[in-house]
């Protein structure tokens, strides 16, 4: 077997300097210029004393030094360096790394690094091949990262012993740093990649025990495939759950986009503000419906991933007619949470503040209230 | 030696035992089944009776063993076991294991009860019949409630029961199909929601506000006149008491819902509340975990339906019913009855030993298990608390009735060990602990149950364990890693049972899927 081993060696470093991330070149000059210290190597060798004994048989493929080769050494786990790097890394690097082990059929790709390297492998190997992420950043908002990089460790030991046989796919989100820094919190939804569907490891869900996400999203794709009534309009948004419903109803969908359905055809893919407008100016209001889902971790409703869903959309379908749905598994994660409904409309988020019934499953709903 | 110590050198037996198909020998039988006596039919005269498509034309495939190596088969199982009889089961939270009196498995098993027809003639079963007469008399005290059916063969079919007498009483009302919602509250026992589904119902969930209790808010918003009924437990599955229940029961009713209350466990509320002074319509009695008869896995087992008297029509049929001039008898003749939920009237057994314990209990003995239930669950929630990693679910509630959940989640900050971990080390001291079922929202769950059966000697002696264990995870973190070592089973690979493709719990399922999974595919 073949896998990557990616360390972002500048990951983090804003953090301890109080930069709140450490994304760009002029970012990253200033936390070294602020006495800021390496700290991803620490945290992915952490990983690594985990997996070590599990990596025989496996040939890792990596960059040179600090960027993977370097610790594998150290260890002496067999591996092939895949390109030699400079003295200061860049995420260009990274996205190249993932996409010559994507070329190189690497079964599994390992990375060290924050929110930041989750968006870079996200971009060269998409959900191709199953990921896992060591945190070792500022920001860990991407549900593609373990726990902690000692929980990396065992689920990547799990998966090099062949025990790991269930995936799903996890958000990759990153915040707006410079917005961050002055005091906002605006995130983004980047992508999906594939990870391990392991409750007691990943990020997102909080303790152990029931029926994988997988079955999870598949049985709430069905029940909402299932109440679809005819002749409505359905506009179905961005998000993994979303997405298995698009795939239930058979249609060519987005993960990231809004795509539209009615009567079972397809009438949109991938639309924008405008064009859901026009398409949704052609029917009645009772006959307009929007699925949407929970963003996992901070629980975004409106207004990460899905900004084509503008105010002035929202405003033309009645209230009663949007579903929200998420799996039992993302809702636990969210457990004590409220709902968020960030619109960019401050009177329309007012309107929507409330309680809203979940689609958890089959028949089943959550109250939560959105605030 | 103190008892930590010893149950430190604890071992379990390992017999290795083959799944009793593969021990089975053509040709040999433990039992010889009577054939028809002289003066009856034939079996060929009596098989010629069926209709033709009936009739098997292969032998079924049972397991065919000789009686001395059937005992030997069965009792290497119960060493390879643990239960209420040999350890200290408190770890079992949410399902209520207490010492069961053997006198009731005696008066049970007495060929009176234990030879009993359910096609008798009512007649000739005066007794059994007067025994669940008297039981529903008993209920009457305990819940306040006026009518009773103890067909149900357990908790969950209880459920099923409530949920199939709510359409019953909507059907009859003419607004089966308006009314098809339900609510129940997220620490309300799992089959509050699952089972109203299976009966067609979209059910909806309410969360828990910060102090435990069911968010009023979020009810009110789940509340219209769509709601056919309300399914709650009380105390929930953190052994928190809703206080505010009667205002919940208010707005339902309000609304036109019916009220139906989840009393599985009732272990912490006897002589002390009751279902008619908390405005519940109806509800449902483990007769199996509460009241003295043993928790049977899965059955047999009584789920005991308790109604107000407007709700009788609907309940399911029969019903035992006394008069003066019939004596005891099955009432039939309940035209708008929800059905059958279960085959015949109950579970005979289960009512004997149930009756058995509240006779020999009183309604002062009743009280006093409750009030030790409770005394003992808080001792326990004590102790535990002050063990190293663990917490209690909703600490800002600081009183539980007769359970409690709590989370190893400082544990697994700390040391990376977690429930499951705890769990495996518990089986190295002859010992027994559960995590939690639905919903998966406490970090690291576990679920503490000491019922009035146990001492002051048990609770501390599991504790110890637990503090012990608590102990190892922060300083011989190897020895939990191997943990357990002293147990039947080691580690167990967990695919199995999450995979329908995998699991088998029939051996013509496991035949099926055994060759390539748990061997290798055969050429």
């Amino acid at each position: 077997m073949k896998a990557g081993f990616i360390v972002n060696p500048v990951a983090g470093m804003g953090g301890s300097v109080a930069l709140k991330g450490t994304d760009g070149e002029e970012t990253l000059r200033r936390a070294i210029e602020l006495g800021a210290q390496p700290r991803a190597s620490e945290r992915a060798e952490t990983a690594l004393r985990e997996f070590a004994d599990a990596a025989r048989g496996t040939l890792f493929l990596t960059p040179s030094g600090a960027m993977g080769a370097g610790l594998l050494t150290k260890y002496g786990i067999e591996h092939e360096t895949l390109f030699e790097t400079e003295a200061r890394t860049t995420a260009e690097e990274t996205r190249r790394a993932a996409r010559m082990m994507l070329e190189e059929g690497a079964e599994l790709i390992i990375f060290a690094g924050g929110d930041g390297t989750a968006r870079d492998v996200c971009a060269a190997v998409g959900d191709k091949i199953p990921v896992v992420g060591i945190p070792a950043g500022v920001k860990i908002h991407s549900a593609v990262y373990a726990k902690r990089p000692i929980d990396a460790g065992r689920l990547i030991k799990n998966f090099l012993e062949g025990r790991v046989k269930r995936f799903t796919e996890a958000e990759v989100m990153d915040i707006d740093e410079d917005a961050f820094r002055e005091g906002r919190v605006s995130a983004r939804l980047y992508g999906y990649m594939r990870v391990p569907d392991d409750a007691e490891y990943m990020q997102e869900r909080k303790s152990g025990g029931g029926a994988g996400s997988s079955e999870e999203s598949a049985n709430l794709a069905a029940f909402l495939a299932g109440s679809m009534k005819p002749g409505t309009l359905y506009l179905i948004g961005s998000g993994s759950t979303t997405m298995r419903l698009k795939e239930r109803l058979g249609i060519n969908g987005t993960l990231l986009g809004v795509d539209a359905v009615k009567d079972g055809a397809q009438l949109g893919k991938d639309l924008t503000a405008e064009q859901i407008k026009n398409l949704l100016a052609q029917e009645k209001p009772e006959d307009r419906s929007l699925i949407i889902t929970v963003i996992g971790g901070q629980g975004h409703i409106f207004g990460r991933g899905n900004q084509q869903l503008s105010p002035d959309v929202i405003k033309m379908i009645p209230h009663e007619n949007i579903t929200v749905a998420a799996t039992p598994g993302k809702m636990a994660g969210l457990f004590g949470k409220s709902l968020i409904a960030d619109t960019g409309d401050a009177a329309l988020d007012e309107e929507l503040k409330g309680y809203v019934p979940v689609v958890t499953g089959h028949s089943r709903r959550m109250m939560v209230k959105i605030e | 030696m103190n008892n930590l110590e010893r149950m430190k050198k604890f071992h379990q037996a390992k017999w290795n035992e083959p799944i009793i198909y593969e021990l089975s020998t053509p040709g040999e039988r433990a039992v010889l089944v009577p054939g028809p006596c002289c003066d009856c039919v034939s079996t060929d005269e009596a098989l010629g009776t069926l209709p033709a498509g009936m009739v098997r034309k292969e032998r079924a495939n049972l397991p065919e063993i000789a009686q001395l190596q059937l005992v030997r088969h069965y009792n290497h199982l119960s060493q390879e076991n643990i239960g209420v009889d040999g350890n200290i089961d408190i770890g079992q939270g949410t399902c209520t294991m207490k010492y069961n009196p053997k006198i009731n498995d005696r008066l049970a098993g007495q060929p009176k009860v234990a030879d009993m027809h359910p096609l008798q003639p009512d007649e000739t079963a005066q007794g059994i019949l007067e025994v669940f007469y008297k039981t529903g008399e008993l209920f009457k005290e305990i819940s306040g409630l006026d009518v009773f059916s103890m067909q149900p063969g357990g908790g969950s079919h209880g459920v099923l029961a409530l949920a199939s007498i709510v359409r019953a009483y909507w059907r009859d009302k003419g607004e089966e199909d308006k009314r098809d919602e339900i609510i129940t509250t997220l620490f309300s026992h799992p089959a509050d929601c699952a089972v109203p589904i299976v009966k067609g119902y979209k059910v909806t969930i309410i969360p828990p506000d910060e102090e435990g209790y069911p968010d009023i808010e979020a009810f009110k918003a789940a509340l219209s006149d769509r709601t056919a009924a309300i399914f709650f437990t009380n105390p929930e599955d953190t052994g928190i008491f809703n206080v505010r229940i009667k205002e919940f029961t208010r707005l339902a009713h309000e609304k036109g819902a019916l009220c139906c209350y989840d009393q599985a466990n009732a272990n912490g509320l006897l002589g002390i509340t009751r279902t008619a002074e908390a405005n519940f319509d109806m509800s449902f009695f483990n007769l199996h975990k509460t009241f003295g008869a043993p928790h049977g896995c899965g059955g047999p087992a009584t789920g005991m339906v308790a109604a107000r008297k407007e709700l009788r029509p609907y309940l399911p049929v029969p019903l035992v019913e006394y008069s003066p001039e019939k004596g005891y008898y099955l009432d039939f003749d309940l035209p708008k009855s929800c059905g059958k939920i279960k085959s015949f009237w109950g579970v005979a057994p289960v009512v004997v030993k149930a009756y058995s314990w509240i006779m020999a209990l009183g309604a002062d003995g009743l009280r006093e298990v409750s009030r030790v239930a409770i005394l003992n669950n808080n001792y326990c929630m004590k102790k535990i608390l002050a063990i190293r990693g663990a917490s209690i679910s909703f600490p800002n509630h600081p009183s539980r009735i007769e359970q409690a959940r709590y989370s190893w989640q400082q544990l697994k900050e700390e040391t990376g060990f977690g429930t499951a971990d705890v769990q495996r080390c518990c089986a190295d001291f002859g010992t027994h602990y559960w995590s939690s079922h639905e919903p998966f929202v406490i970090p690291e769950p576990f679920t503490i149950e000491p019922s009035e059966s146990y001492s002051k000697q048990d609770i501390d002696d599991y504790t110890a364990v637990l503090a012990e264990i608590s102990r190892m995870c922060y300083e011989e973190p190897e020895a939990v890693k191997h943990a357990p070592v002293n147990s039947t089973v080691h580690h167990i690979d967990h695919d199995y049972f999450d995979d329908p493709a995998k699991y088998a719990i029939t051996w013509r399922a496991y035949n099926k899927k055994y060759t390539g999974y748990f061997e290798p595919k055969k050429g």
